[in-house]
């Protein structure tokens, strides 16, 4: 196990701004997977407005409305640096929806102006119809070691990434990032993704792929994880049947 | 009130296919009685409204209790009123309704995103409006588009007189362009959705009791009007509110049916307040189910994390077993990521089944939170595995409709 002499920070930042889509329960995941591993924990919620702190071990960027996304992408250039520091020495990012746009390089406002993001991951976010709605799955990066991931995209976002950027894995069913097929980004401690759900309830692989360079060793050991991996069944079972009635739909729209 | 050839034919026709809709046990046939009279007479709602006084009841959570509260406050006073009681609150069931009954007066339960277009084919007199908050984002959007919707409607018909929820950003954003609003601060027990203000996107600060925003000076409208316990305060005036119906939210549905009885239509206050006292029972809601063994499920509706909130609160503590019944159809909200947005944590120490179809959803969520839970789909069979003397069935929206018609 990684030396730690204080409990892990987990971070959720802004949950009143990017937290429309029960992204508190990343957070809530992540505390649960450490502490009943004997590693202690604690959830920090860095309000909107305060400063992000460069003392937590892990950062959560949640989804969020049009107005809220634009007051949280401010915060979060405003503390670039301490979230910077922070990754240099160690800390894990997890951002979902509007907080992984977030992390490029621009994204486009509702009112149609294109503003700056965090710049972490080279990468554009533009908005875009239809709105994309319903199940995803997504067979993620091989240098990753995941699982398929299962869950659930609503966004109207076309994201596309730049030469230096890693997509999370390819879409099989859904959307992603709407562009080329495939979801998220993933660098260094870095994973974004257009994944709800939340994600880390259904993926439990992917919470403990987050928590390993935080927690070490003690990440492996297991947990009893019956409960999330019949959920994880299900919802991936749903998706691939909706999947395969979808290509065959379009199959027949392009045949026709 | 006379009606053109066209209206009278589509209103026999749609109650005749209302009729075969029930004798066929097919439902209540609001549905297909309202959808064949606008198909016969596109302009029906029109001439059905035209001469009454309307008025049109919307929220997030509570417009339906809420309809129904105030349809019985006036009624009390002895007059005749129509409503969609039924739940029924897009334009088919609006016109079944008014195509039944042609009292001179109509209490409308009006869908959230149907405001605005009702508000166009009917002249209405009144718009009481409770909540916004998030409610099946997949489906509806965020909250403040349907805020900006309502706030084009009073643009465009300021004359119309509102009731409002002082204590709602996003209404008291909607309703500035009407010239009359009367305000009762019924208080913001979820703020989950209103954490910037509607009118510049700052950051909104929350005390207490009130919101203001520091950079444009939007702020919470003074009101003598309020809600204080179990009392609704009007200026000088306290009613003391129903205790019939459970929970907190049922208090502010009650505060804001009898603020526009009395405010609005002149009813006589402790005769509202009587009108009110024999409800119990409002659409299925807190209706009971039989389990066969000698005990009763009682049957709760909780739509959206605010609903939710407010039910759980109510019931933490209390000596009964609880069943958590969650579908995810589109009427439910597709993507159950909300259950994370809801304290089930208040659970613990109580005998609790996870149920619905997405029964796993919510299991992994209550085992998160420290809940150790049974899984079983059917919410009656899993209240009837679980002991206690009460059983409390809390329900999303397709489960809860698929209870209230079942029968054992």
């Amino acid at each position: 196990m990684v030396k730690r002499d204080s409990s892990v920070r987990i971070g959720l930042v802004f949950p009143d701004l990017l937290g429309t889509y029960g992204d508190r329960g990343n957070a809530l995941v992540l505390v649960e997977r450490c502490t009943r591993r004997g590693v202690p924990a604690e959830l920090v919620e860095v309000r909107g407005g305060s400063a992000i702190p460069d003392s937590l071990d892990v950062y959560l960027f949640g989804g969020g409305e049009d107005d809220a996304q634009v007051m949280a992408s401010d915060g979060m250039r405003r503390s670039r640096a301490s979230i910077q520091r922070a990754h240099d020495n160690g800390a894990v990012v997890f951002a979902v929806c509007a907080g992984f746009q977030l992390l490029g390089e621009t994204y486009e406002a509702s009112d149609g102006s294109v503003l700056d993001g965090l710049g972490t991951i080279e990468m554009d976010t533009r908005s875009g119809a239809p709105r994309l709605i319903g199940e995803v799955v997504v067979a993620p990066d091989e240098a990753t070691g995941l699982p398929t991931l299962t869950g659930f995209e609503n966004h109207g976002g076309r994201t596309t990434l730049g030469k230096s950027a890693r997509p999370l894995g390819s879409v099989i069913v859904g959307h992603g990032n709407g562009v080329g097929d495939v979801d998220g980004a993933v660098a260094d401690r870095i994973v974004g993704t257009y994944l709800h759900g939340p994600a880390l309830p259904r993926n439990p692989a992917l919470a403990d792929y987050l928590l390993e360079p935080v927690i070490g060793a003690a990440v492996r050991v297991p947990l009893d994880d019956g409960l999330p991996m019949a959920l994880r069944a299900q919802r991936l079972g749903d998706a691939m049947l909706t999947g395969v009635a979808a290509r065959v739909r379009d199959w027949k729209v392009n045949r026709g | 009130m006379t009606k053109s050839a066209r209206a009278r034919i589509a209103l026999a026709t749609g109650n005749l296919a209302g009729w075969a809709s029930r004798a066929t046990g097919r439902g209540a046939g609001t549905q297909i009685s309202g959808r064949a009279m606008l198909a016969i007479d596109p302009s029906l709602l029109t001439e059905l409204a035209d001469t009454r006084r309307i008025a049109v009841v919307s929220a997030t959570n509570g417009k339906t209790t809420t309809a129904h509260l105030l349809t019985e406050a006036l009624r009390g006073s002895g007059q005749r009123v129509a409503s969609n009681h039924t739940g029924a609150n897009m334009p088919a069931g609006i016109a079944a309704a008014l195509g039944r009954d042609d009292a001179p007066v109509a209490v409308l339960e009006v869908d959230e995103r149907w405001v605005p277009p009702v508000a166009e084919e009917i002249d209405i007199e009144l718009l009481v409006l409770g909540n916004l908050t998030r409610d099946q984002l997949d489906r509806f959007g965020e909250v403040r588009g349907i805020a900006q919707r309502w706030r084009k409607l009073c643009e465009a018909q300021p004359q119309i007189a509102i009731v409002a929820n002082a204590s709602d950003p996003h209404i008291v954003w909607a309703v500035e362009p009407a010239k009359s609003v009367i305000w009762v601060a019924l208080g913001a027990p979820w703020r989950g959705d209103a954490a910037t203000c509607p009118s510049c996107a700052a950051l909104l600060s929350w005390s207490a009791d009130r919101f203001d925003c520091a950079d444009c000076g939007f702020a919470q409208p003074d009101t003598p009007n309020r809600l204080e316990g179990d009392e609704l305060v009007l200026g000088s005036t306290r009613v003391a509110l129903p205790g019939s119906l459970p929970g907190h939210w049922n208090r502010m549905n009650a505060a804001l049916a009898l603020t526009t009885a009395i405010e609005h239509f002149g009813v006589d206050a402790p005769a509202a307040a009587r009108a009110l006292a024999s409800v119990r029972v409002i659409s299925g809601r807190f209706s009971s189910r039989p389990l066969g063994d000698g005990r009763e499920a009682k049957i709760i509706l909780a739509k959206n994390p605010a609903g939710w909130t407010e039910v759980l609160r109510w019931i933490e503590g209390r000596d009964t077993a609880v069943v958590l019944a969650v579908n995810a159809h589109v009427a439910d909200g597709r993507d159950p990521s909300w259950l994370y947005d809801v304290p089930y944590e208040l659970l613990r120490g109580m005998q609790v089944a996870a149920s619905g179809e997405r029964s796993l959803d919510v299991a992994v969520r209550l085992e998160y939170g420290g809940v150790p839970c049974i899984v079983e789909s059917d919410p009656l069979r899993a209240a009837r595995n679980l002991r206690g003397r009460d059983v409390h069935v809390i329900a999303s929206y397709t489960q809860f409709t698929a209870l209230t018609k079942r029968s054992w």
